[in-house]
């Protein structure tokens, strides 16, 4: 007959293991400093649009009252249809300098989650390059990527998709 | 080695009830399964777990084993051993539990080559009642390496994303999907969980500082701390085998690229420099190199370069697009998603040969990473309309899938050994 091992008791194990815990160490300094801070520019966006007569509260406004670019799969290029838009945003925000917009950048499903959450970044990017083109000033333009994490439409169809490709201008309603 | 092994899995899950938190379903099996009798534990129908039931459970996983019923024979001791008696069985397991007045447990195990009629191996292991599923598991184990030569995989942890409407929860669980413990709930989105490679802590992302913010977090100690919050979007962190940095993909620069930075936040260091999307950076397991995703070539596409920076090679040429690679934990190829223009398929290459192989036909499988012995590939897919977790043999005879009780499960990672 073989051996038969003979454990030592578990509680001794507990007791060295919680003796050799990873240290933890304090987060650094920059962690808190976020850059998104969405919640000042809701205040801000809040502020300006109780001003009366404010363009961008015009239902009216073919191109203002638009707030999505939408793009083909696996392309971050503002497409034709939607540069008009987009340059009526920059123009507005060249008038209103104190108006803020974050432009969030959305994708579908398909790809990975972590490639799509840069493409959503360069979507948001090329909007805000479209915004300044067009008279803003880049400290009125933040960006972020939601990848694929919010999507719009669910559904595995394209009808879902080509609701997801998407960048919203966000003035903080 | 083992003891130790034993006491920080138990460390971890020790006020947790065993409740199964995933329905499994398993298809195919191995070219060669070794038939192998488990006999009940004398004295385990006292508690509350069967102790053999969770080892069958484990070997019919591997698709290695055949389970075979005892059918009435019940030796508990090695001289009630008779050979004779199991004909058509190439392995016994037999064993006994015994109930100390201070709720502890004593389990000892004892393992048979039934052909060349041999005692392999045994064991006795004291734990407290609540840790009977761990005990089972790291006899599961045992009996794998015996009959495979190859480490088990059973005592191993897994991490996922549960995902129902908003509610998102960070996930650890047992490699069977027992033991589940939620790590972090959130009504946000929470992403690309990463273990360290010693288990103790999780790097993972999430969007509730209204960006995608690196939190690295202590299993152990449940503190957590901002690992990365620049502007723009901080994701993607990938552990060096060493524990003593991570890479991680930030765009505070322009488009998203690869940085080192130490676990407490210091020493970044850009190493991607690019126009493109570099991202889901990989370590082989030598720390030498780095696995990525990138389209710099026009399309996504999975590419190799050493952890210093510089070059980068092309590795994949197949399909449309090429995505999540991850090491094998020999060194010697990747697992990745790869896509045909329709599906997303789950497939492996190997360095020197540089063949692809597909492992899955559904289409639509993302995430996959190696169970740390290299013969299972855990990722994600979908079934009756929800998100679930899979798992492949490496060569891709069998498959499970492991349904959650509730929601969509999404970003899984399979752990390390725990040493």
């Amino acid at each position: 007959m073989k051996k038969l091992i003979i454990s030592v008791l578990l509680v001794n194990l507990l007791a060295a293991c919680a003796s050799e815990k990873p240290k933890e160490v304090a987060p650094e300094p920059t962690a808190a400093t976020s850059s998104a801070a969405p919640a000042a520019e809701a205040s801000s966006a809040n502020a300006a649009a109780a001003v009366a007569g404010d363009a961008l509260n015009d239902a009216g406004n073919a191109l203002l009252s638009k707030r999505s670019a939408y793009f083909p799969f696996d392309v971050d290029a503002v497409q034709a249809a939607d540069k008009p838009m987009v340059q009526a945003h920059g123009e507005y925000l060249g008038k209103n300098a104190a108006r803020k917009v974050t432009v969030e950048g959305n994708c579908d499903e398909r790809g990975s989650s972590e490639y799509n959450l840069g493409l959503g970044n360069r979507r948001a990017n090329n909007v805000k390059k479209m915004l300044v083109a067009g008279g803003a000033k880049a400290a009125q333009v933040g960006t972020v990527s939601f990848g694929e994490e919010k999507p719009k439409a669910v559904g595995h169809d394209e009808a879902a998709w080509s609701q997801n490709r998407r960048a919203d201008l966000n003035y903080g309603k | 080695m083992i003891l130790r092994f034993l006491s920080l899995a138990m460390l971890l899950f020790v006020t947790l009830p065993a409740h199964a938190t995933l329905n499994i379903e398993i298809i195919g099996a191995g070219e060669h399964q070794i038939p192998i009798s488990i006999v009940p534990f004398a004295g385990e129908g006292k508690l509350a777990q069967s102790i053999s039931a969770v080892i069958v459970n484990d070997l019919k996983r591997s698709g290695l084993f055949r389970p075979v019923d005892p059918a009435g024979r019940a030796p508990h001791e090695p001289q009630e051993v008779k050979f004779s008696e199991w004909a058509g069985v190439d392995a016994l397991a037999i064993g006994s539990v015994v109930q100390g007045a201070d709720g502890r447990v004593d389990v000892k195990f004892r393992l048979f080559d039934t052909l060349k009629q041999i005692e392999l191996t045994g064991q006795a292991v004291s734990a407290k009642s609540d840790q009977i599923r761990a005990i089972a598991h790291h006899i599961a184990d045992l009996i794998y390496e015996k009959f495979t030569g190859d480490a088990g995989v059973f005592s191993t942890r897994i991490a996922y994303i549960n995902r129902e409407g908003k509610a998102n929860r960070l996930v650890v669980a047992d490699s069977d999907g027992y033991g589940e413990q939620t790590v972090l709930s959130l009504n946000d989105s929470i992403m690309s969980p990463a273990w360290s490679p010693d288990g103790s802590h999780l790097a993972y992302v999430t969007f509730e500082q209204g960006h995608a913010v690196t939190y690295v977090q202590s299993l152990l100690m449940r503190q957590r701390m901002v690992l990365a919050a620049f502007p723009g979007s901080n994701s993607a962190p990938a552990w060096s085998p060493d524990g003593k940095q991570l890479a991680i993909v930030l765009t505070r620069d322009g488009s998203s690229q690869i940085y080192l930075i130490r676990p407490d936040g210091s020493g970044l260091k850009r190493i991607t420099f690019s126009d493109a999307i570099d991202t889901e950076p990989s370590f082989s397991p030598d720390g030498q190199f780095l696995l990525f995703t990138s389209d710099r070539g026009g399309s996504a596409q999975v590419y190799r370069m050493s952890v210093d920076g510089g070059y980068a090679e092309r590795l994949t040429f197949e399909g449309t697009n090429n995505f999540s690679p991850r090491y094998s934990p020999d060194g010697k190829g990747f697992v990745f998603m790869h896509s045909n223009g329709k599906q997303f398929l789950i497939a492996t290459q190997d360095f020197e040969t540089r063949q692809m192989q597909i492992l899955t036909d559904v289409g639509w499988e993302k995430k996959p990473s190696f169970a740390p012995n290299g013969k299972l590939v855990l990722f994600a897919t979908e079934a009756q309309g929800r998100g679930i977790l899979a798992t492949v043999s490496s060569d891709g005879r069998v498959k499970q899938k492991m349904f959650p009780q509730r929601g969509d499960i999404r970003e899984p990672t399979w752990g390390p050994f725990l040493k």
